[in-house]
């Protein structure tokens, strides 16, 4: 019988129930949507910063030491590192998540006798070796590691192609200064070598860079005498943002517990990795580039944020358009309402009644809701971050009971009519 | 034993009073009919005797139980168990049908019985129109599915507010003539009318106005 009267209601007033429904479906399908982004953003943050350059920088462990305690300049630099060692990068547990690297060299030559700086590094690096049985690769350099660079002029220095000659790249300032464009030859010298670059082409990267060469690391170790070493390694990984823990075993590992200390370790903190690069190249010293490891947590932690005031506002939504639907619902059904109270039915009996079917069509918005909020996260997903967002299964365990918890608190207008709702007035009207 | 008894019942709303120091006894078994113009107390009084609204002062005696202090609950329970209810506008849910408007009455009692909601209806002469929603039915019919709704629980007494008020003549006699059964085997009815022929069917007739009962006599013309 109970269900006679809800299926009667629905095929009574299916257009209102439609019009919960679709209140519901799209309350959930952007709390859907924006939990989904939200608990998945991290990630997308994390691959979006990447772009901007690398967040570990590698150094020799003496340069690290004399630059921590003096703030000497780059242009003291006492050591090197030998370039075979970042092979190791490929071998570390979070090889993984390093996405690039380029070993860098900086000097100083002349270029129609003015000083310019001139950076050797590796544009499209093909590494292969073999250790312990394990044959590791991977192409790896400024390409990734510069991307935002603007190409004025040529094209990207193409390390693998390069048959004969030395190859370079001009920033866009010193190209306009010296009249350089793609396709001319270039002179520049040290104290002791010279040597003649071929333009590939003219860069705009709206920095210093603008006014530095940048060659292969090769081209740089000839000039500089420094055969396979670098002054330092620029790193790019995904990272986890940083907690309490991470904030302290940053400052000293050691002090962790055991439990923490695992946790940390298996943990993609930015820390971690670099305390992993120092294990695997004991000679270096390896230390987050803090402006941007800052820019994830502050970026994530403002994105959230935002995400959960749109949340919130369409769940704020979602229950006023429900409480108005089921009220004024509940207003039209007032004589019915009233009879089944004449007839004997209880206050719960008939509000559980009306709940039932809100709820009913509610579970109906919902499973709508849903799958709109999963095409929506992919909307959001392929717009802001160009790749598609993990569904996440918590998420539907989370809207539900938001639903559900909107859907009561929309109906207590509409439950207290019903409490209200007195037969000997609805039924018999006047006195 | 009577079984209903009104003791100085007064029911005010605001600064009116729609009853005003009502006494009256009815008697297990008996016809009453209740008259008076519009808005001379009619239906308030009604809904006292049916449980369906507390009275301002004064107490309502059903089956030796003062239950004009009682919580909703309770009432809501005594109409439930005891009381039938007929309306002039007969109340019914739309989208079910006569025998699923009888079963209503039977769920929010005890257990829907569909055989015996059949056989209200058959009681009332609808056992034919028994899967017809209300729209599908005369007035006549419907305040038959009304009555029979009122009966299906084995209610001590029906309680009709103008049952024929939107009836022709022809439907009226038909729920007269299911009154008249109703009385014979031994149900209590209090009917409240203004129409002169309907109260005429009654052992007694109480008179309304202005919140007062302004007579109350046996009816000399009753034929039961």
């Amino acid at each position: 019988m109970f269900f006679r009267m809800v299926r009667g209601t629905f095929r009574r007033q299916w257009k209102k129930m439609l019009m919960i429904a679709v209140t519901v479906a799209l309350g959930a399908s952007i709390a859907t949507a924006m939990l989904n982004v939200m608990l998945g953003v991290g990630d997308k943050i994390n691959a979006e910063l990447k772009a901007y350059g690398s967040n570990i920088t590698v150094v020799p462990q003496s340069e690290a030491v004399i630059s921590k305690l003096y703030e000497v300049d780059d242009e003291v630099r006492p050591d090197y590192l030998k370039e075979e060692r970042l092979n190791e990068l490929l071998t570390i547990f979070w090889a993984n998540n390093i996405t690039d690297f380029a070993p860098v060299t900086e000097t100083s030559v002349k270029l129609d006798n003015d000083d310019v700086k001139l950076v050797g590094s590796w544009f499209d690096h093909h590494l292969e070796f073999v250790k312990k049985g394990t044959t590791y690769q991977r192409d790896t350099g400024i390409i990734n590691l510069r991307s935002w660079w603007d190409l004025k002029n040529g094209e990207w220095l193409d390390e693998q192609a390069i048959s004969s000659g030395d190859c370079c790249m001009v920033g866009s300032e010193l190209a306009k200064a010296k009249n350089i464009s793609a396709g001319d030859e270039i002179t520049v010298k040290n104290e002791n070598n010279a040597v003649t670059l071929k333009v590939t082409g003219i860069y705009e990267a709206g920095d210093d860079e603008d006014n530095y060469i940048y060659t292969t690391l090769s081209t740089v170790q000839k000039l500089t005498n420094t055969d396979g070493l670098f002054q330092k390694a620029e790193v790019s990984a995904i990272t986890s943002p940083d907690d309490e823990l991470a904030v302290k075993a940053a400052k000293n590992p050691s002090l962790l517990t055991g439990d923490e200390y695992d946790l940390w370790y298996c943990t993609a903190y930015v820390s971690s990795i670099c305390f992993q690069i120092q294990e695997a190249i004991p000679e270096a010293s390896a230390t987050a580039v803090l402006k941007i490891a800052d820019s994830e947590g502050k970026i994530l932690e403002k994105t959230e944020l935002l995400m959960s005031l749109i949340t919130l506002m369409s769940l704020i939504g979602a229950t006023l358009g429900i409480s108005n639907l089921v009220t004024s619902g509940v207003m039209e059904r007032s004589q019915e309402l009233a009879l089944l109270k004449a007839v004997g039915a209880k206050n719960g009996q008939v509000t559980g009644l009306v709940l039932t079917e809100t709820i009913m069509t509610a579970i109906l918005g919902t499973v709508g809701g849903y799958f709109l909020g999963y095409a929506f996260a992919q909307v959001i997903g392929h717009t802001v971050f160009s790749s598609s967002i993990d569904m996440n299964g918590m998420v539907a365990f989370i809207v539900s009971v938001l639903i559900v918890a909107v859907t009561l608190v929309g109906s207590i207008p509409a439950i207290r009519i019903v409490l209200r709702l007195r037969p000997s007035e609805v039924l018999h009207g006047g006195h | 034993m009577s079984l209903l008894e009104l003791k100085n019942i007064s029911k005010i709303y605001g600064g009116l009073k729609a009853l005003d120091n009502v006494s009256l006894r009815i008697e297990k078994g008996e016809w009453i009919a209740i008259m008076g113009p519009s808005g001379s107390g009619k239906s308030t009084m009604m809904n006292i005797v049916g449980a369906l609204d507390k009275p301002t002062s004064g107490e309502v005696i059903f089956d030796g139980r003062d239950i004009s202090k009682e919580s909703n609950k309770r009432l809501t329970e005594l109409h439930r168990d005891k009381i039938g209810l007929v309306f002039q506008q007969f109340h019914l849910i739309n989208y079910l049908n006569a025998v699923e408007n009888v079963m209503v009455a039977q769920y929010y009692h005890s257990m829907p019985d569909e055989k015996e909601a059949l056989e209200a209806l058959e009681r009332v002469g609808l056992a034919e129109r028994a899967r017809h929603l209300p729209s599908q039915l005369s007035g006549g019919e419907q305040q038959r599915v009304c009555i029979a709704r009122a009966l299906i629980n084995s209610p001590e007494l029906i309680l009709a507010d103008e049952p024929t008020g939107n009836l022709d003549e022809a439907n009226e006699n038909i729920v007269l003539e299911i009154f008249r059964q109703l009385h014979k085997e031994g149900t209590s009815l209090i009917v409240v009318t203004h129409d002169p022929e309907v109260g005429e069917e009654a052992q007694r007739i109480v008179r309304l106005e202005h919140g007062k009962v302004i007579s109350d006599q046996k009816n000399e013309l009753f034929k039961g």
